[in-house]
């Protein structure tokens, strides 16, 4: 029988275990690294987080998954795009798993939940694509590094491009929603910048793909080129639509790089050709890395890479970095940063530095849809940065 | 805006009214006649949708699937009406509300189970797949033509069936007295299932016909439901011609204020609704 008072010692035991092993991760050098994965695996995004799930596999698997000489282990969550869920979800993560580093995540809305808990917890975040410019503006953190894009920094290229064909004159369409509006923004600062004038800006509710009254608009105003911000099925729902309003060959067709990327397959392409994009990457990209990256991504995971594996690639890439100047000491927190900061990351995209807000710092590419391939006619900006506005680190 | 680019807008807000009108026609008689507030109406549009995915893509024939998938719809809304609904025409409001918002999320269920939660594309018919040009700059899909007069057809189909068959007469004298129309000999019982059926057959349709127009998506009944409440609000409950002009005012409205005040656009329809149900309460055509 189990007297009370040996249950009392028992739990007392337990407990002081269990607070010593709370700090464990702390101290001992050995354990492997916790690295937390949080993508959308299942629904509309699954495609995509499972292409940052690769890239950022390719890249530790090429260092031997070693992270500063300590072996790794991989905590997955499935974030289901879904934001109702997104601290929840992160917190598994943080709170549970004990991770040192969470990686994640493709959809803003979820992002915005990961930030919050990055924020309060100050655990190392990685953003491998989410866009929303609070994460490295107004609400930027010394813990947060993203190594995609800001929505505002693809559509801020594409003014310049527009300008130097002459079109004078625009229209501009998107979704209405954080997306679209900070691509939006953009796009304007970019074409006014360049001296051109937006005769009308058009929206839909996100993920309304009702074009038609908006096409006909665009019929009637006859602006020289069309400029937009779609990405996924919308996207590839409103090619079809422009080209079917026989708006395509007419008014030239304009747009942030995710309007064609990865989805130009055959039934979509014909509709598509002389689409003009901006993007900090093309599959098509004629680089020795590129192509390196391409073969070996393709050997490991019999697809072809896109611009979500490389962004996912380079997160991988930018945490080896940070964490070799730190021989994986996880703790030393100012000075992992320091050098996740100052990284220079050999990208399949071009090489790029971190902006003092953590993000890319990056070319943009002028891409041109020829046949199934975005191809890439020449470096629309140089070494890009988003504004940061409103962000106080550095 | 000239006159060749107002007629234009003025095609596309009938098409959208028309397609608004064929699901809130089902939801304003069902509720009319049989009392049911059917929130699940825009799943049955949802499941139409899915079901012309599943059925072109076995068959490659859009008017194939469409026909079939009525003869299902009806089926199908025959079968709940009898073992499901049936039983709620005299309970609370309330109740029938939980009934129909627990359906949404089972219907949900099954298309994920079958489906998946992808967004699917159901291909334009070739036969459909070209464009008229209108002006030098605009063409017209065939296809929007085309289910422009499906659903006239169809709208015009029930407002013969409404008014001048013995049927629609019944369904009339339903609507306005159902103890009464009962106990002059109508059976009512198969009435109440006819109409339901009807009524889920209409949504499942306007989802078959809107399919390859607007991509095929979870949750896509869900958006249209709001709208179609707005239409049988402004409409007048249970009245099929105030759902009519309520769609078409609806699809005006929706359409040039996207057009003419785009910063506005999403709240125009509501503000119509305001507007109505401030000045004309029971809606512009009370039953």
């Amino acid at each position: 029988m189990t007297s009370r008072r040996q249950v009392l010692t028992q739990s007392a035991a337990f407990l002081g275990a269990a607070s010593a092993g709370l700090m464990l991760p702390a101290r001992a050098q050995n354990a492997k690294v916790r690295i937390g994965l949080m993508l959308p695996y299942t629904g509309t995004f699954a495609q995509l987080g499972l292409a940052c799930d690769n890239g950022f596999r390719m890249a530790l698997e090429e260092k031997g998954n070693k992270l500063g000489g300590r072996d790794i282990e991989y905590f997955k969550v499935d974030d289901e795009s879904e934001p109702s869920k997104g601290v929840e979800n992160a917190n598994k993560l943080v709170q549970r798993d004990k991770v040192d580093v969470l990686v994640g995540t493709v959809h803003s809305g979820v992002q915005m939940g990961i930030h919050k808990v990055a924020r309060e917890t100050g655990v190392l975040s990685i953003i491998p694509n989410a866009g929303m410019h609070a994460a490295t503006r107004a609400l930027c953190a010394p813990n947060v590094f993203r190594t995609s894009f800001t929505n505002s920094q693809p559509t801020l290229a594409l003014g310049k491009v527009m300008m130097a064909k002459g079109h004078k004159k625009a229209v501009w369409i998107t979704w209405k929603y954080a997306a679209g509006d900070e691509a939006g923004e953009g796009f304007k600062e970019g074409y006014l910048a360049a001296g051109g004038t937006i005769v009308k800006e058009l929206g839909l509710p996100f993920p309304n793909v009702e074009f038609q009254a908006l096409l006909t608009e665009i019929a009637s105003i006859k602006p020289d080129a069309v400029a937009c911000f779609f990405s996924g099925g919308g996207a590839s729902k409103f090619i079809r639509d422009y080209a079917a309003a026989g708006l395509a060959g007419k008014i030239p067709l304009y747009g942030s790089g995710f309007l064609t990327e990865g989805l130009l397959d055959d039934e979509l392409a014909p509709s598509a050709q002389g689409i003009t994009t901006t993007l900090h990457y093309s599959t098509s990209l004629a680089t020795k890395r590129n192509d390196a990256f391409r073969l070996a991504y393709a050997k490991a995971f019999k697809m072809q890479p896109d611009v979500y594996a490389v962004q996912g690639y380079d997160a991988g890439q930018l945490l080896i970095q940070g964490a070799a100047a730190v021989k994986g000491d996880f703790s030393n927190k100012k000075a992992l940063y320091a050098a996740m900061e100052n990284a220079v990351i050999d990208s399949p995209r071009g090489k790029w530095t971190m902006s003092k807000a953590h993000n890319p710092v990056q070319d943009m590419y002028v891409r041109v849809v020829k046949g199934k391939e975005n191809v890439v006619q020449g470096v629309a900006a140089k070494a890009l940065s988003d504004s940061g506005v409103g962000c106080k680190l550095g | 805006m000239d006159f060749a680019n107002f007629f234009i807008q003025l095609l596309n807000s009938v098409q959208y009214g028309l397609l608004l009108f064929l699901l809130a026609a089902g939801l304003t008689l069902i509720f009319g006649i049989m009392g049911v507030v059917n929130l699940a109406h825009g799943s049955f549009y949802m499941l139409g949708a899915y079901t012309a995915y599943a059925l072109t893509g076995a068959w490659d024939n859009l008017f194939l699937a469409v026909l079939v998938g009525a003869v299902i719809s009806l089926a199908i809304g025959w079968t709940l009406e009898k073992i499901l609904f049936k039983h709620f025409y005299k309970r609370d409001h309330l109740d029938q509300v939980l009934l129909t918002f627990g359906l949404i999320y089972i219907f949900e269920e099954i298309r994920s189970m079958i489906w998946g939660d992808d967004v699917h594309n159901v291909a334009i018919p070739g036969s459909l797949n070209w464009s008229i040009g209108l002006t030098d700059t605009l063409s017209y899909p065939a296809y929007r033509l085309f289910m422009l007069a499906v659903c006239l057809l169809l709208a015009l189909g029930l407002w013969l069936l409404i008014s001048r068959t013995k049927i629609g007469m019944k369904i009339r004298a339903g609507a306005f007295n159902s103890d009464m129309a009962q106990a002059l000999g109508v059976n009512i019982v198969r009435l109440h299932a006819l109409v339901f059926a009807l009524g889920v057959a209409l949504a499942s349709v306007a989802g078959m016909l809107i399919s390859p127009l607007s991509s095929v998506y979870p949750y896509m009944g869900s958006q249209v439901l709001i709208m179609c409440f707005v239409v049988v609000v402004i409409g007048g409950i249970g009245s099929v011609r105030g759902a009519l002009t309520a769609a078409l005012l609806v699809g005006l409205v929706d359409t040039f204020g996207k057009v003419l005040l785009p910063q506005f656009a999403s709240m125009l329809v509501y503000v119509l609704m305001a507007l109505v149900l401030l000045y004309k309460p029971e809606g512009l055509f009370k039953q």
